[in-house]
């Protein structure tokens, strides 16, 4: 068997090349279950006012052990460089590690990233000690430049946020993982098991996801099945996948059959 | 009347009245917010839990006080 390479991102090493979000569950308690099942080791997290009203103010270190998870904080909703600098401060402050998740977000319908923001932040951050981890769509030009300007780890899209669309363009992906240096994570578009073995064929690092798990009917279920299935994925990739025929090829002896 | 005079002062997008020469440190526990589960933003700038208690507010600063929340 392929024997794997360890899973090693910013100078930290992984058992788990899958990474999973914690928004959008039903609650706190299915959340945890779910991460456990998915057997992911990096976990994200959002940046977000405390809520000043004493009943609902909980975080979600609450509930989450930073010993036990790698948190790793994002960017999202932020709609400039500026917002997205200020953001990842806060986040490093906040006093876990200093990767942050970027995002630069470019328009409100499609979430689609603000590619011209994300280089800009990321060559600020990466400046200021970050070790970034870029939100980006399938563009190898700038995939490339993300590297250049020194991203620890380019993530682009398998489909829109939160869409479930599953891989649109596999070929981009593929392309992008060949060229770049720096680990590969695709972020973003897995709606269920399928489309996270697929993405994984395709010889990226890992895969971050959400609302897979969280939209799910059961989703410490859906997490199993991710968890299996970004193992398969990865497996198959690295087994090397028969050549594609546009015409049969008999399995069985073409001798030997009777007059 | 009040013993103490006050200052207005926004907090989180809020406007909201202080104890006139409050530190940091005091309006979070004025908040009942434990220091070690939040990040301050004074005036846009950050400041690290050791300076909470040496940082006044004066009338008219923009605070932001955050954490960590689900997210993807």
């Amino acid at each position: 068997m392929s024997q794997d390479t360890p899973f090693t991102i910013g100078g930290r090493t992984f058992q788990s090349r899958l990474m999973v979000g914690t928004g959008k569950y039903r609650d706190n308690d299915e959340m945890v279950r779910a991460i456990e099942a998915s057997g992911a080791e990096i976990v994200t997290v959002a940046v977000r006012r405390v809520t000043l009203d004493r009943a609902e103010r909980e975080g979600i270190l609450y509930h989450l052990d930073p010993k036990r998870y790698f948190l790793l904080a994002n960017t999202a909703g932020c709609y400039s460089a500026d917002e997205a600098i200020r953001y990842a401060r806060l986040a490093r402050e906040a006093g876990f590690n200093e990767f942050v998740k970027l995002e630069v977000i470019g328009d409100q319908e499609t979430l689609l990233p603000d590619v011209a923001g994300l280089l800009e932040a990321t060559r600020v951050l990466v400046r200021e000690g970050f070790k970034v981890l870029a939100y980006t769509n399938e563009d190898l030009i700038t995939a490339l430049r993300l590297e250049e300007a020194g991203a620890t780890a380019v993530m682009p899209l398998a489909s829109p946020i939160g869409s479930g669309l599953g891989l649109l363009n596999p070929l981009g992906i593929r392309i992008i993982k060949r060229r770049l240096g720096v680990p590969v994570v695709v972020d973003a578009g897995v709606g269920t098991a399928s489309d996270a073995c697929i993405t994984m064929e395709q010889g990226v690092d890992g895969i971050l996801m959400n609302t897979a798990l969280a939209a799910a009917r059961d989703p410490v279920g859906m997490a199993h099945a991710m968890r299996l299935a970004v193992a398969a994925g990865r497996a198959a990739y690295l087994a090397g996948r028969m050549p594609r025929r546009e015409v049969a090829v008999p399995s069985s002896p073409a001798e030997g059959m009777l007059d | 009347m009040t013993a103490t005079t006050t200052i207005d002062i926004v907090v989180n997008g809020d406007r909201r009245a202080v104890p006139a020469d409050a530190t940091l440190l005091e309006l979070l526990h004025l908040l009942e917010l434990d220091p070690r589960t939040v990040v301050v933003e004074h005036n846009r700038t950050i400041v690290r839990r050791p300076d909470l208690e040496r940082a006044r507010i004066a009338p008219g600063d923009v605070i932001e006080l955050v954490h960590f929340v689900g997210g993807g």
